[in-house]
């Protein structure tokens, strides 16, 4: 009969034995927990949803040439641009995490419907695991909410309605452009200063999501410091003409005109409030003005002369002097021939953001990535340093306060930069009444 | 009362464009009996050749000013347009400035011809099809011009400013006795009106007073007939389909500096046109003209704040719900004729 001994050897070996035995189904586990579009060969896709058709269509090029360039310098391409600058050295110009970098593009068209549907396309028949892009606060929502259902990170490009990171906020969306909030609290001291605290303000609001917000940051920017606000009048979103809403204006004794209008909407109504001649005249006893809170560059080269002396407020701009922006602009500028807008800017920026949050979380399962990026401190990438606040996927950095260029020089020299405004001054609550009432929700690897 | 004046005024201008857009689909319907969704697509077009002179006279060579320095810290070069050193810099941007009214004399040509190229191209393959198959290839023709031009000139719209003494506005309000600025209306904004009455106007002379006017009109109403007579009333026919294009030509150069072109115009002014023929009686042509501006009189008052905020979202549905009125109280519309698209 033999005898049952146990040693301190016999322990070891029959400890590691059944550790091994017990480590083994979480093997296979593992697989069983793979995320939506794994990538599993040499390359990883992402999708770039832009407005590739309709009236943003050549803001959506330029969004697209911004991102083809990320994806040149992601791989080892051209420069590095903004790789060189960025805080933040896990890019090694290697692709992401050792996997060459390609992408597929898809055809908002600035419309929710087909913006889903494309995004759809991309991560279904793709495989695309981030979504990047866009041009409106409309499709920005509809898409972030389409990426937390399925399960892919979404990158939003120019979106400005308080609601993306306020009530429509997602765990897998991430905003890096500012919002309307963040215009009225940049633009309304630079207003009071040029224009004084005694002012009478009339609103023409573009009547979906982005209008409202913008329009209610505004008048709580400029109420803070003694405007009033006379009258808001909403304005369809296809209005193309808008002599009879600019009209009423000047009975109504306000002395400055407030456009919430983006767009052609607004390249149509700053014209048509020119042609009527409201900056020629008197009201009050002060020179009639008109505001255009939210600027892009190619909506001010739209308007032509009309915006000269109008203030206004931007993401980025291209005439910033710091190191990260000049080496944006000559990587862009040496390729494409032009400066980069600044959709350009914060679609190049939010792919560098991901591609270095995969570096750092060491996969691109979604979960990983929003783990990565929620409470992000970087710098070097043309805002000065900014954070992706965890509690709602929001990126405070400082805003720009513009004004259009009363002797431009050549045809990008629409605008200029009136001041930087700190980002401390831009920061808000995570619970303020403006962004009330959404819920980030859980993270979804679409497993 | 003021709010009032500044409606109808703004209406006038809007009206204005209904009108002449509305005159030159009823004229290609009288005529060659061809629903052209198109139409929009030639008001476009008119806008685009204002934005193409525009481009004309500024063709420059470039000089490089090494006092200053461009976005890649090269130094600058200077646009300095070629008229502008042939002709002085008073008389070259004098020149540069009247781009849009000098565009008429470009439009007008170039819009005859693309309205014959149309015509003898494409829609006369469609005479003796039904309407819905005109509207197809008339539709699906504008997608593509648009499309067109889209490609050329890009999506965002295109700054095409009127000359600078018609910049800002007249103070109409003082000059009936009202306050000051209480009633403005913007200098180019008149000349449009003026501009489109004068064309309407012609129009109206030409058909009325001319022998090839008497001929159209007779051949609208019996072509059989005229036809019978030896009289090649194709040709005019044809030759009235360019008329009607130079007509919705002229129509958008004199609008590129209201609202700066862009490729979509065209459709934004086409549904509201049809509406407009529609109410004014199809084949009227006084009636389209009358429909044209009451129509945008009618657009105006309801964007007024006193309307909209009793019913809300007027602004967006009055014409359609004018024209529903309309089509149930006079079914062939303000001035339509019998037997009118009623067989």
């Amino acid at each position: 009969m033999s005898k049952f001994q146990i040693n301190r050897r016999g322990l070891i070996k029959s400890g590691a034995a059944i550790g091994a035995g017990l480590a083994l189904p979480t093997i296979f586990t593992s697989s069983a927990r793979a995320y939506l579009n794994e990538p599993k060969g040499a390359t990883v896709t992402l999708g770039f949803n832009v407005p590739q058709t309709g009236p943003y269509a050549d803001e959506g090029l330029d969004e697209l040439r911004a991102q083809e360039l990320a994806v040149q310098h992601l791989n080892g391409e051209g420069d590095g641009g903004m790789l060189n600058t960025f805080s933040s050295k896990m890019l090694k110009g290697n692709g992401i995490l050792g996997k060459k970098v390609q992408f597929v593009s898809g055809d908002t068209q600035t419309k929710s419907d087909a913006a889903r549907a494309a995004a759809k396309s991309m991560i279904e028949k793709d495989g695309a695991v981030m979504i990047n892009g866009g041009s409106s606060s409309g499709v920005a929502v509809a898409v972030q909410g389409l990426c937390q259902e399925a399960g892919v990170i979404f990158m939003a490009g120019l979106t400005h309605s308080n609601d993306t990171t306020g009530k429509d906020k997602k765990r897998n969306g991430f905003r890096h452009f500012f919002n309307a909030y963040m215009s009225g609290e940049a633009l309304a001291p630079v207003l009071a200063k040029a224009y004084g605290a005694d002012r009478r303000a009339y609103h023409l609001t573009a009547d979906y999501t982005w209008g409202w917000t913008q329009q209610e940051s505004i008048a709580a920017a400029t109420e803070k410091l003694g405007w009033e606000t006379v009258n808001n009048v909403l304005t369809p979103l296809a209005a193309t003409d808008f002599s009879s809403y600019i009209a009423p204006v000047l009975n109504s004794g306000a002395d400055v005109l407030i456009l919430n209008h983006y767009g052609g909407n607004m390249v149509n109504s700053l014209t048509n409030a020119v042609q009527f001649g409201l900056r020629d005249k008197m009201v009050n006893g002060k020179q009639f003005e008109i505001i255009v809170p939210l600027y892009s560059e190619l909506m001010a080269a739209g308007a032509g002369a009309n915006v000269r002396g109008v203030y206004g407020s931007m993401n980025w701009n291209w005439q910033l002097q710091d190191e990260g922006s000049k080496a944006f602009v000559k990587s862009f500028g040496e390729k494409y021939g032009r400066p980069p807008s600044n959709s350009a800017h914060t679609c190049y920026v939010q792919t560098l953001l991901y591609a270095d949050a995969c570096e750092r979380a060491g996969t691109f399962d979604p979960c990983g990535v929003v783990a990565a990026l929620e409470g992000f401190e970087f710098d070097g990438m043309g805002n000065g340093p900014t954070l992706y606040r965890a509690d709602d996927h929001q990126c405070f950095k400082d805003v720009l306060v513009m004004k259009g260029t009363d002797n431009p020089t050549n045809e990008y020299d629409t605008l200029e930069i009136v001041e930087v405004t700190p980002r401390a001054q831009v920061e808000y609550a995570p619970d303020h009444p403006m962004f009330a009432g959404g819920d980030l929700g859980q993270c979804n690897s679409g497993a | 009362m003021d709010a009032i004046i500044l409606q109808v005024l703004n209406g006038l201008d809007k009206g204005s464009a209904y009108a002449m857009i509305a005159l030159g689909l009823t004229l290609i319907f009288g005529t060659l009996g061809v629903v052209n969704f198109a139409h929009g697509a030639l008001f476009m077009l008119g806008s685009f050749c204002a934005v193409t002179l525009q481009r004309i006279l500024s063709l420059s060579y470039t000089v490089e000013d090494p006092t200053q320095k461009d976005f890649l810290g090269n130094p600058l070069k200077v646009d300095m347009p070629y008229i502008v050193s042939w002709f002085g810099d008073a008389t070259g941007n004098a020149i540069l400035d009247w781009s849009v009214p000098l565009a008429i004399l470009f439009a007008i040509p170039v819009m005859l011809l693309i309205g014959y190229v149309m015509e003898r191209g494409l829609i006369k393959h469609f005479y003796k099809r039904p309407h819905a198959d005109q509207i197809l290839v008339t539709f699906g023709l504008a997608i593509v011009i648009q499309e067109i031009v889209k490609y050329f000139y890009g999506a965002n719209p295109i700054p095409t400013p009127a000359p600078d003494m018609f910049r800002g506005s007249v103070d109409f309000g003082v000059m009936i006795g009202f306050a000051q600025n209480e009633i403005i209306y913007p200098y180019w904004r008149l000349v449009y009106f003026l501009f489109s009455a004068v064309i309407i106007g012609s129009v109206f002379a030409f058909l009325r007073f001319t022998t090839f006017g008497m001929v159209v009109r007779a051949g609208m109403a019996d072509r059989e007939t005229v036809g019978l007579l030896g009289i090649n009333i194709d040709k005019r026919f044809t030759i009235m389909f360019g008329i009607a294009a130079a007509v919705a030509g002229l129509a958008g150069v004199m609008y590129a500096p209201i609202n700066s072109p862009n490729y979509h115009m065209g459709m934004d002014f086409l549904v509201l046109s049809f509406v407009v023929v529609v109410v004014g009686g199809m084949g009227s042509l006084p009636g389209a003209v009358l429909a044209g501006f009451l129509l945008g009189i009618l657009e105006s008052f309801a964007s007024m704040n006193e309307v909209k905020s009793v019913l809300p979202g007027i602004d967006q549905i009055i014409i359609y719900l004018v024209a529903i009125i309309i089509l149930l109280t006079r079914p062939r519309g303000l001035m339509g004729r019998k037997g009118v698209m009623e067989e």
